[in-house]
């Protein structure tokens, strides 16, 4: 494994009029590593995860997958070189069976490694498969949202507050599944906004504020670094 | 998996075949089944584009001109076979296509009346009377050392089932998997990895090289013809409301709306012409109310798959 980092940012940057979506943006992330993304409504964590996925273009910045520089790649060349996302509301093919969701990722993707029965068992689908994915559960949606990137078996995942409307238990076991990923290679950056889901995790934050990093370290650290309870807590 | 070919996509494709190869022995007016087929080529060749990926191109005659006027043009000017210059006709119907590709960043009603307006700039410079040394302009053109009514019925015959092929094809392969996914959510198809841009374009392409190629084939048949004849909207409107009207998405959809459509419409046009737009209209209006997503659809609530 090389030491060169997975994912780098640097110094990206995304207006939309004229308001400063993400401003100056820069980390870097390994192999397998977990970030959790957190921060204020608008502070520019679905804007940082578009512009990773290329559904958002970047204003200017540079964004380096295993040091090549892929901001200018279109989202489904991203998805092919290995980073998949969820979305806050999960897009699934709506009209298509669970099956075949993820059958359409497996095609596309060109990447090998992935297993449309593994993901579906790991998912808790298996029992779905033919089901059309209108007719699932939001938080079954979610999890077809996710099979749909595991499929494309991303090195990469970027996950946007996949924890919203779920109950505790949906959420111990989205955790459960998440930390499995990693484990098994998958670099993974969270946004969320329930902390305590973050922390399951990882222990690594990032915390944006109106689109800038205000700190990058620990959980605990972040909790009691001033400026971050200000930007929680309206400062 | 996938099948290419599925029995009941067969059986389509054969009857198909056997009813425009045998009707003319046994019904004499052959001009007007080569206009049905005509019209099941349109209706299909449009099903391609809107069934599949949800642009609607009501501008979709400008590339039947464009196939008409690029095969004419070809006979006249480089004086190639028939044959030779439908293909040519096709193949000016793409370069036509290619150069309003742009059109389709535009979606929904956009598209449709930009599409619409392109046909109507393409109608309008061909029928410039500036151009007639060129077009023929207003008086349109004449192409009668070709004539050739059967040769060119039997090329419409072929270029019919090719065009219903495409769509057994788009049902079935791992292509039509791809447009399935985009028509539904475009994102979430890039996000498989499907290269949307491109697919649509081939699409579109595919789509304007059918209502080229029977363009082509409709000007050698009848070999004398005025721009109006194969640049009107009336065309347009028929090919959509025939596709409609079976049920768009479908293979079979477009074939059953043609010529249950064409059919009334021959019948009416000769019995009752004074009603034809009242009779037509309403119906336009009780499928538009009633049966939204074509007559396929009723059997669809039976839950017989008609994909």
């Amino acid at each position: 494994m090389s030491a060169e980092p997975l994912l780098q940012l640097c110094s990206v940057s995304k207006s939309f009029n004229g308001l400063a979506a993400v401003n100056d943006v820069s980390f870097a992330m390994r192999r397998g590593e977990v970030v959790g993304l957190v921060g204020p409504n608008g502070s520019g964590k679905t804007t940082t995860i578009n512009l990773i996925s290329g559904i958002t273009a970047v204003d200017s910045g540079r964004i380096l997958l295993e040091g090549q520089s892929i901001e200018r790649r279109r989202p489904f060349r991203r998805v092919q070189l290995g980073i998949n996302r969820t979305f806050q509301v999960p897009k699934p093919f709506r009209d298509m069976t669970v099956a075949e969701n993820i059958e359409v990722a497996l095609e596309f993707s060109e990447r090998d490694g992935a297993d449309a029965e593994c993901i579906l068992t790991d998912l808790g689908l298996a029992a779905q498969r033919n089901k059309l994915a209108r007719s699932l559960t939001v938080c079954q949606q979610k999890m077809l949202d996710l099979g749909r990137a595991l499929a494309t078996s991303p090195q990469l995942l970027l996950i946007d507050e996949i924890g919203a409307g779920l109950n505790p238990s949906e959420l111990r076991d989205i955790a459960d599944l998440l930390i499995r990923l990693s484990r098994r290679g998958t670099a993974l950056v969270v946004v969320e906004h329930l902390l305590n889901f973050v922390n399951r995790i990882t222990d690594h934050v990032i915390v944006l504020n109106a689109g800038v990093t205000l700190f990058e370290g620990t959980l605990q650290a972040a909790s009691a670094d001033s400026d971050v309870i200000a930007a929680f807590l309206g400062g | 998996m996938r099948k290419a070919l599925r029995p009941a996509d067969a059986i389509t494709l054969g009857m198909l075949a056997a009813v425009f190869f045998l009707t003319p022995h046994l019904y004499s007016n052959q001009s007007l089944l080569f206009t049905m087929m005509t019209f099941i080529t349109l209706a299909q060749g449009f099903n391609l584009l809107y069934g599949f990926t949800g642009y609607l191109p009501f501008g979709y005659v400008g590339f039947f001109g464009a196939g008409a006027y690029g095969t004419s043009l070809l006979v006249l000017n480089a004086h190639l076979p028939a044959i030779a210059a439908v293909i040519g006709g096709g193949a000016a119907a793409v370069v036509a296509a290619l150069i309003l590709s742009p059109l389709l960043r535009l979606s929904g009603a956009y598209f449709a009346i930009a599409n619409l307006a392109a046909s109507q700039i393409l109608y309008l410079i061909v029928a410039n009377p500036a151009l007639s040394s060129v077009t023929g302009g207003p008086y349109g053109l004449n192409i009668q050392k070709t004539f050739a009514p059967q040769s060119s019925y039997d090329a419409m015959l072929l270029v019919m089932l090719f065009t219903c092929a495409i769509a057994i094809f788009f049902c079935n392969s791992r292509f039509g998997l791809a447009l399935r996914a985009m028509t539904q959510d475009y994102v979430s198809a890039q996000m498989a990895g499907i290269n949307i841009v491109k697919l649509r374009l081939v699409v579109w392409l595919i789509s304007a090289a059918v209502a080229g190629l029977a363009g082509g084939i409709y000007a050698w048949n009848i070999s004398v013809f005025y721009p109006e004849a194969v640049f009107g909207l009336q065309i347009s409107v028929f090919a959509i409301v025939f596709a409609l009207f079976g049920g768009v998405g479908t293979v079979i959809g477009p074939i059953l709306g043609a010529i249950a459509l064409y059919t009334l419409y021959s019948v009416i046009g000769i019995s009752l012409p004074q009603y034809f737009e009242l009779i037509y209209g309403s119906l336009i209006v009780l499928l538009a109310l009633f049966l939204p997503e074509g007559v396929l659809s009723l059997m669809t609530w039976r839950r017989i798959d008609v994909r």
